[in-house]
């Protein structure tokens, strides 16, 4: 599987053919057992997953770190978090308390606080209400047009609408197909069987 | 852009040497958070408790009538003893299984298993640090108890000897607790068997010839003759190799490494 800059890739398939895992190896966060991944480019966490924050850590606590470890001033990017996760005092407050709509936001906003090359998105329309929905769509695909995605989704709507390319996973085996209806249609072929 | 490093990773050595001085800033930092929280006096408990548990046991050994056996400074000689443990139990203690409640963090591409040792390895040194050397100008300002040490560049050189030597086990154990839950279940009763053994409690000039030659086997035994030697020679031989302490330290430096790096490969998940 390839991703170039600016591409946008999306990953589809049914539940439990592998796709959150695949998305984990791509971010790092799991190392593959056989197999390389090769990076060129700077690649995000899934971005709605809080995992690789502090529980006893605020809101702000954690921003602050990961824009250290990132090497960003935490200072420029405090206001967009705050006003882009909706959270308001909750981000004084430990994450531990948060709901996880809450800790998804926040780690929506804080990936978005960070210059990746290449944003991985799994499943992110569960996250948030409609009015959230269509912030994450301006920050995405309007303000962010030009990074590479690589987008998991069972909504096939939003991957048509976004992907230019998809890969079909089964069994633990992708498939590519340069035409992204085809893709659906296959998948739809495997979910009615 | 795409010519410029990724955010949180550098392209040369230098620019990696500055990540990972970032990152471990950052992982200080939420230790620090964590840890002491932001209230009260917050992070002053870094040096503030070995300070309170070093001048409870010194003076537990004066009361229990040491000085009686020879003229060495009894306060001297418990707070260089007591700090040297705290050194080598404190930062072993907080190494093993170091990397469980801090594995979210690793899902972080420019944090690295060795950057959470290194974290954890630098807060024990300042806190601990801190902890002597306020002790002994506290002591030497407001009581006659002790006197300024007679050679205070031989005291850092050990001091420093002291955390070389703690930092190279603490990786090792630290790594190895990785593989194996023995570590931790086995290294803090050996903590408490090392305690006398670590010359923390004697000096080797009064110990019987056989037990004199078996102990200075043990390179913390070294590390505290050197240390007392710098603060009040004068009074007493002091037995110490520094070379012997320095094997050690590269050795257990070495070992440190080459398993936390094994078990990053073979173990990450």
């Amino acid at each position: 599987m390839t991703v170039s800059l600016g591409e946008k890739v999306g990953i589809i398939g049914r539940n439990g053919a592998g796709k959150s895992t695949l998305i984990r190896l791509i971010g790092g966060g799991e190392k593959p057992t056989t197999g390389a991944i090769t990076r060129t480019m700077s690649i995000s966490w899934p971005i709605a997953f809080s995992g690789g924050f502090q529980a006893s850590l605020t809101g702000r606590d954690n921003l602050r770190f990961i824009c250290r470890i990132y090497g960003q001033n935490p200072s420029d990017k405090l206001s967009f978090v705050k006003d882009f996760s909706e959270l308001g005092d909750f981000l004084d407050q430990p994450i531990k308390i948060y709901s996880s709509g809450m800790k998804a936001r926040l780690a929506f906003a804080i990936s978005m606080a960070i210059d990746f090359d290449c944003l991985l998105i799994d499943e992110i329309m569960a996250v948030g209400d409609a009015k959230f929905n269509a912030k994450s769509r301006e920050e995405l695909f309007v303000k962010r047009a030009h990074k590479a995605m690589i987008i998991v989704s069972h909504n096939m709507k939003y991957i048509q609408q976004n992907c230019s390319r998809v890969y079909l996973m089964n069994d633990g085996r992708l498939q590519h197909f340069e035409d992204v209806n085809e893709a659906i249609a296959v998948h739809k072929t495997m979910m009615a069987s | 852009m795409a010519d410029a490093a990724p955010p949180g990773l550098g392209r040369t050595l230098v620019e990696q040497l500055m990540v990972q001085r970032r990152v471990i800033g950052a992982l200080l930092m939420r230790e620090m958070l964590t840890r002491y929280g932001r209230r009260n006096i917050g992070f002053l408990w870094l040096f503030a408790e070995p300070m309170m548990v070093t001048v409870i046991i010194a003076a537990l050994w004066t009361a229990r009538g040491l000085h009686q056996y020879s003229d060495i400074p009894i306060v001297a000689f418990a707070i260089t003893g007591y700090s040297g443990i705290q050194l080598w139990r404190n930062m072993s203690r907080r190494c093993i299984d170091a990397i469980e409640p801090n594995r979210a963090l690793l899902r972080h591409r420019p944090v690295k298993m060795l950057d959470i040792y290194l974290a954890r390895m630098m807060l024990e040194v300042v806190g601990t640090t801190t902890s002597f050397a306020l002790l002994c100008i506290l002591f030497l300002i407001f009581s006659n108890q002790i006197l300024p040490p007679e050679n205070i560049l031989e005291v850092a050189l050990a001091w420093g000897l002291f955390a070389w030597f703690s930092m190279g086990l603490s990786i090792t154990l630290g790594a190895l607790s990785e593989l194996t839950s023995l570590v931790s279940k086995f290294w803090p009763p050996l903590i408490y068997i090392f305690y006398p053994l670590s010359g923390a409690m004697f000096l080797v000039e009064a110990l019987p010839h056989g037990l004199k030659e078996f102990v200075l086997y043990i390179p913390l035994v070294h590390a505290n003759e050197m240390l007392r030697d710098g603060f009040f020679g004068s009074h007493f031989i002091a037995h110490y190799d520094a070379f012997y302490l320095v094997n050690w330290c590269l050795g257990l430096s070495i070992i440190g490494l080459g398993l936390s790096h094994l078990t990053v490969e073979h173990r990450l998940s």
